[in-house]
């Protein structure tokens, strides 16, 4: 996963393109450096998203869960770097493969089960499902099941910080298969002209279902697609924890400044299929397997934990049991729960007025 | 021979005018593209350019003069060596000229069938003494929201030339003047971008009034509006609120063809998770869209642009507001009930008065809100009359009229002495030409048809 910068990769195209010499700098990517601590804490969080997406697949595949499901596996360095560099009323918005990045925001992972089995006590009270999970408590505004609809949604909670005069700023996350669709370009104009502090993370994960990047887009350096709308844009190793925190410290520093939106494109990769009903045969077993082996996020943090002499393999161990123990103790709790009322039927299709 | 200037149109709808201003005095020297003129309306202003070469020979409407109809001679133009006796030669036969191709846009006959505008029986509710404004619905709309944005901080209100321009329509004026452009924000041209935007500011905690230039053009934003306004509050368990107002005109105006005259009141209709508002009055417009912007839910607000000019009652109530799912009985009758909402209220009052002339006493219900439906309130009416025509400018399949039908075969079967019957437009695009979209819109005589059929009177 080379590492580049938006100024970097167009320096042919600068004597060419005269206007991209005026498109604003990101400043330079310092070395990756993390503590001891933030290094446990990393392995914590990834661990848990990786439990209970593997948790998810096994009760969607014992029936516990319906419709769609679509986990998060490899990715998890993603969205924990980037919850690593928020802070409190920073908003976060995604797709439907929002699992973990509810974990991220700290929100408790049995009313996120119990949400995919479909019960009273989910974050929804069962009437969203996987894809359409919210929690205004956290800033997490979903979960959004069409692909691309968060990005001007996303888009219109930074409007809202700049309105309020906070400082906040907003993280809206869609992938390389969003990436294709046209509100996002809108979406990019708006914000750029009105200098809204919102992040856009591109999670390419490679894969649009089964449509690769090279199959569906014209410019498949993604990080690329914000300079016509004068958005920096930069492309950073999705796989690595550090350094998907180390962009996101500058990004944030960015928006938090009045300077506009920023664009990060995270070169990752999700080890599952689409959805649990894609066997994903568009790519060969090696590939992922070279992924697993070469470029694990989780993998990547342990090692440099046991390098470090952060932690021992006991010690990670110890974690192992406890994230474990979490993600049964949610699972539990997701089948235990009733289903909702049937009068839930009729609520919150209006709030009264 | 001279050649003739007359009184230009801004639109097929205008049928006068101000001549607030003349760039040229009577000798001056014109060719064509010179402005020669300044025209207004209470909707735009216009700069009249001129068509063909000459000299000023007479003026014969002065500047600032004001209700000049469209197509009346305001100026002789000499050609070369021609001079101002040549006028009176050619004035003589002019009576009946048909209009000159000076005139920037062809002159439409009258629109097909904009009723003029009866107003409606006053709001009960209104305390004693209540003194009335009379104004246009535009002004009560901008009302609405001004008086919306002074006591709430949230509201703020965004679209297509909202701010410098002041309203595509002229709805929007004097807002950016009084709220500045933090409040009263011109966005690109990016109907799904600016309403998505929206939707995400109002799950923020705002209170986004966003206007399309026309709904026709929501349709490039229809999904945020039905995915993300309208169902989040239920995928959410109630945590997600977006309380937005989506508002513009709706259905046909006029001569624009297909893409630009659809009614989407039904479209909206059919949604949970919103609600749907399309008045006809100015007093309603100004009490609806002022519930609307409080409401915390979203909120499809579909005004009528042939309506915007049009002067109504307005009560002058402070924070005067109209409930939301409320209809209105605006002329009571007892032989035949004319259920109808915004545009076609003023075609089905229209069409009581021809009835009550040949001794029918039909009553007229305003449904001002399309969702939440009031069907008790048409029931009522039914239970009294026995007989109903719903009458909408708008298609006939699906329609607000299908539902109303629908809901009367439900509950008030019993009731009815005759079948609910539906006066819609034609079931085919709009088209342009004028003598084709007078027969595709809605007619007066097509109520007063529809009525005595289901009176059984020839």
């Amino acid at each position: 996963m080379a590492r580049q910068t938006a100024s970097n990769s167009s320096s042919s195209r600068k004597a060419k393109a005269s206007t991209s010499s005026a498109l604003p700098k990101l400043p330079r990517a310092k070395a990756l450096k993390a503590t001891g601590e933030e290094l446990l804490e990393y392995y914590r969080e990834m661990l848990l998203m990786r439990r209970f997406e593997e948790k998810a697949g096994q009760m969607y595949g014992m029936g516990l869960i319906g419709g769609f499901c679509h986990l998060y596996i490899g990715q998890e360095a993603v969205v924990c770097g980037i919850q690593a560099a928020l802070k409190k009323g920073d908003q976060v918005i995604t797709s439907y493969r929002d699992h973990a990045h509810m974990l991220a925001c700290g929100i408790d992972p049995k009313p996120v089960m119990a949400e995919l089995t479909g019960r009273a006590t989910g974050i929804s009270k069962g009437k969203g499902g996987s894809m359409h999970m919210f929690s205004t408590e956290h800033s997490f505004y979903g979960g959004h099941g069409i692909v691309g609809a968060q990005v001007p949604l996303g888009a219109g909670l930074a409007f809202a910080n700049k309105y309020n005069g906070t400082d906040n700023v907003s993280v809206v996350y869609f992938g390389d298969g969003a990436a294709n669709q046209g509100q996002i370009y809108e979406a990019f104009n708006m914000a750029s002209l009105w200098a809204l502090p919102v992040i856009f993370v591109v999670e390419n994960n490679q894969y649009a279902m089964g449509t690769s990047v090279k199959r569906s887009s014209s410019e498949v350096e993604l990080f690329r697609r914000g300079e016509s709308f004068r958005i920096p844009g930069e492309a950073v190793d999705g796989m690595n924890v550090l350094a998907v925190k180390e962009a996101a410290d500058r990004a944030v520093a960015w928006c938090r400044e009045g300077k506009g939106p920023i664009l990060l494109e995270m070169k990752t990769y999700r080890y599952r299929g689409h959805s649990m009903s894609d066997p994903a045969k568009y790519r060969s077993k090696e590939e992922v397997q070279k992924m697993r082996a070469d470029h694990d996020p989780i993998d990547q943090v342990k090692q440099r934990l046991l390098d470090g002499k952060d932690a021992t393999e006991d010690e990670l161990k110890a974690i192992d049991k406890e994230v474990k123990a979490i993600v049964a103790e949610a699972a539990t709790f997701a089948q235990e729960s009733p289903e909702p009322d049937p009068a839930e039927l009729y609520t919150e299709v209006l709030t009264a007025y | 021979m001279p050649v003739e200037i007359r009184m230009p149109a801004l639109s097929p709808t205008m049928e006068s005018g101000t001549l607030a201003k003349w760039n040229v005095k009577e000798g001056d020297e014109i060719t064509s593209g010179d402005i020669i003129a300044e025209i207004e309306t209470d909707k735009a202003t216009m700069e009249f350019e001129a068509v063909d070469e000459g000299k000023i020979g007479k003026i014969l409407i002065s500047e600032g003069a004001e209700d000049v109809p469209v197509g009346e001679l305001i100026a002789w133009l000499l050609e070369e060596g021609e001079d101002a006796s040549a006028i009176d030669s050619a004035a003589a036969p002019a009576v009946a000229a048909p209009v000159n191709n000076d005139v920037a846009q062809p002159v439409a006959a009258a629109p097909a069938e904009v009723p003029a505008v009866l107003t409606p029986a006053a709001d009960e509710a209104l305390p004693e003494g209540t003194t009335f404004a009379n104004i246009t619905v535009r002004e009560a709309l901008r009302d609405a929201m001004a008086e919306e944005m002074r006591t709430d901080e949230n509201v703020f209100v965004m679209g297509e030339e909202v701010a410098e321009y002041e309203g595509a329509y002229k709805v929007t004026q004097g807002l950016l003047a009084e709220f500045g452009d933090r409040r009263v924000i011109d966005t690109p041209i990016t109907e799904h971008g600016f309403a998505g935007l929206g939707v995400g500011a109002a799950m923020a905690g705002l209170k986004p009034v966003v206007e399309f230039m026309t709904f026709n053009f929501a349709m490039q934003a229809i999904d945020q509006i039905i995915n993300s306004a309208a169902k989040t509050l239920y995928m959410s368990g109630g945590q997600i609120k977006a309380p937005i107002v989506f508002r513009g005109p709706n259905g046909a105006a006029s001569r624009v063809g297909a893409q630009h005259s659809q009614n989407y009141a039904s479209w909206y209709a059919h949604v949970p998770g919103l609600i749907v508002l399309s008045p006809y009055s100015a007093s309603d417009a100004k009490g609806l869209l002022k519930s609307a912007i409080r409401n915390p839910n979203p909120v499809i607000f579909l005004e009528n642009e042939l309506l915007y000019g049009e002067k109504f009652d307005v009560p002058e109530v402070e924070d005067y507001t109209v409930p939301i799912g409320k209809a209105k009985v605006v002329r009571e009758g007892t032989d035949v009930t004319l259920v109808s909402y915004s545009i076609a209220v003023g075609f089905a009052l229209k069409a009581a008065e021809e009835l009550a002339a040949q001794g029918i006493s039909a009553e007229v219900i305003d449904l001002r809100t399309i969702r939440p439906l009031d069907i008790d309130t048409v029931i009522a009416s039914v239970q009294k009359t026995n007989r109903i025509v719903c009458v909408e400018e708008g298609w006939p399949t699906c329609s607000v009229s299908s539902e109303i039908s629908a809901c009367l075969m439900e509950r008030a079967f019993d009731y009815l002495d005759a079948p609910v019957t539906r006066v819609t437009n034609v079931d085919v695009p709009m088209p342009y030409a004028a003598n084709l979209e007078k027969l595709a819109l809605v007619k007066v005589d097509d109520v007063v048809k529809a009525a005595k059929a289901v009176c059984y009177v020839d």
